[in-house]
């Protein structure tokens, strides 16, 4: 008898443990974000555009308002909570937020771990140019002078698909390539998109105008595996607000630019 | 120790390192000529000129030495460009090099000029030789033997001075360097053989100009 009550006992116990375990990755989030009206998302703050702190110490940004565009879709309040970038998956999988919107790239390894919704943001390096060129491809270049900054990725993908006939003028940082662009020592940059949201930011007359891209890998939403009720209410949320224009204000707020349709 | 030197990684980007070498000679080669003859205009201007002359030149000289070369040459390529003069790097670099080494040359030639006895100017002037041709014979090339070591130095200084022009993509031994390191991250290894090469350049320089100098103003110095 006294055998039976241990063996119970242990039983019950394993079961609450193991219940614990994986009770946090199978428990609908859609359901507890509905319940509890609180939606957590981890978001960067030393990432601006997509997220910076703002002078009233609150975190803003391209990330911050995809958040919160998200949580008034699903009439959640919404948690912000500041990661780095080495942490923003860790914070997901041990269940301290519900989404990571943290300017995500997707890779094969990332996806063994977690789930991606629909991208959210554009972020690619490409060649920008002013309004004028009629530069579209890699061949078009032949002839031209494109600055770029010294050893960055698209410093790298630029060297590997240009031929002899483009004069490269490798930078410094990003501050020379951009000087270059801006003064017209250079008619053209290779550079990210961000950087070319940086120059738009300024309004100078020469505008970066995107002639084509090298490397494209855009953002996405983080979730948990098995959240599919919680991935396709937000995918349908990312759809609508691509489908309306809300998250293309988004861009042009933070990037200067609209979103592209292939997004 | 973890890291392994690996020199022939270096092999590759012989090319570069070629270029990167025969820019800054050509650099130094053009700057260093137009340099110390801005220098001697400079100097003859400011020690026998009109007093706005004398001005002009003193300001210029005053505005350049008192500024550092990396901000001169970005005002050159940068910010002209928004005056409307747009110079490609190759010019730009060779311009700021001109006028920097200008400056301090007029300088150091005023130097020795100034170091010219009063009685040697009075004997040319008492032969009936005129203005220039008494700076030409009697004060230049002995003022010129007198400074000649100050000068070797300044011009070996704004040779190693170029390595700044990387900064506007002007393709020379430092851009070669950084360009090198950027892609097959071997700091110790490109820098190591960027500074020999630039120890050689000076001191092969050096030698050169104390040739040169022998052979042009030893005469005059010895008179």
């Amino acid at each position: 008898m006294r055998f039976a009550t241990i063996l119970g006992a242990v039983g019950f116990a394993t079961a609450v443990l193991v219940g614990g375990l994986t009770g946090a990755a199978q428990a609908d989030a859609l359901d507890r974000i509905t319940k509890e009206k609180v939606l957590r998302v981890a978001v960067p703050q030393d990432f601006p555009p997509f997220g910076s702190v703002g002078p009233d110490l609150k975190p803003l940004g391209y990330d911050i308002d995809t958040a919160n565009l998200i949580g008034k879709e699903l009439g959640a309040k919404v948690e912000l909570v500041p990661v780095s970038s080495s942490n923003r998956i860790p914070y997901l999988t041990t269940g301290k937020v519900d989404l990571v919107i943290s300017s995500l790239g997707k890779n094969a390894e990332r996806e063994k771990v977690i789930d991606f919704s629909a991208a959210y943001a554009p972020f690619f390096n490409g060649v920008f140019g002013p309004e004028a060129s009629t530069v579209e491809k890699a061949e078009d270049l032949n002839g031209k002078t494109v600055g770029v900054t010294r050893g960055s990725v698209e410093d790298i993908e630029l060297s590997k698909i240009v031929s002899d006939k483009v004069t490269v003028r490798r930078y410094e940082d990003n501050n020379g390539t951009i000087s270059a662009f801006l003064s017209g020592q250079v008619e053209l940059v290779a550079t990210g998109n961000v950087v070319a949201a940086a120059i738009i930011e300024r309004n100078p007359p020469r505008l970066p105008i995107l002639k084509f891209l090298i490397k494209n890998s855009p953002c996405f939403i983080g979730l948990n595996k098995d959240e599919g009720p919680l991935l396709e209410k937000v995918n349908a949320i990312l759809a609508k607000a691509k489908a309306d224009g809300s998250l293309s204000a988004i861009s042009k707020k933070w990037l200067g630019t609209p979103l592209s349709k292939d997004l | 120790m973890a890291y392994r030197f690996d020199f022939s990684s270096l092999a590759d980007y012989t090319p570069v390192l070629v270029q990167g070498v025969a820019t800054t000679v050509g650099l130094t080669l053009i700057g260093g000529v137009l340099g110390v003859g801005i220098g001697i205009a400079g100097a003859a201007a400011r020690s026998s000129g009109n007093a706005p002359v004398r001005f002009a030149v003193g300001s210029y000289v005053e505005l350049i030495r008192n500024t550092p070369f990396l901000v001169q040459l970005f005002f050159i390529f940068f910010g002209l460009p928004s005056l409307g003069v747009r110079l490609p790097e190759w010019q730009a670099a060779v311009l700021a090099m001109v006028i920097n080494l200008g400056a301090y040359a007029t300088e150091i030639i005023r130097a020795g000029i100034d170091a010219t006895p009063k009685g040697q100017i009075e004997a040319g002037a008492s032969l009936g030789m005129t203005g220039p041709q008494i700076f030409r014979y009697i004060i230049l090339g002995p003022a010129m033997g007198k400074i000649w070591p100050a000068l070797t130095s300044q011009i070996i200084i704004v040779m190693l001075g170029s390595s700044v022009c990387s900064q506007i993509a002007v393709e020379e031994l430092s851009f070669a360097a950084n360009f090198i390191q950027s892609r097959n991250f071997r700091p110790f290894e490109v820098y190591f053989l960027a500074t020999a090469l630039y120890l050689a350049l000076a001191i092969a320089l050096r030698w050169l100009l104390a040739r040169l100098g022998d052979r042009m103003f030893r005469g005059g110095a010895r008179v």
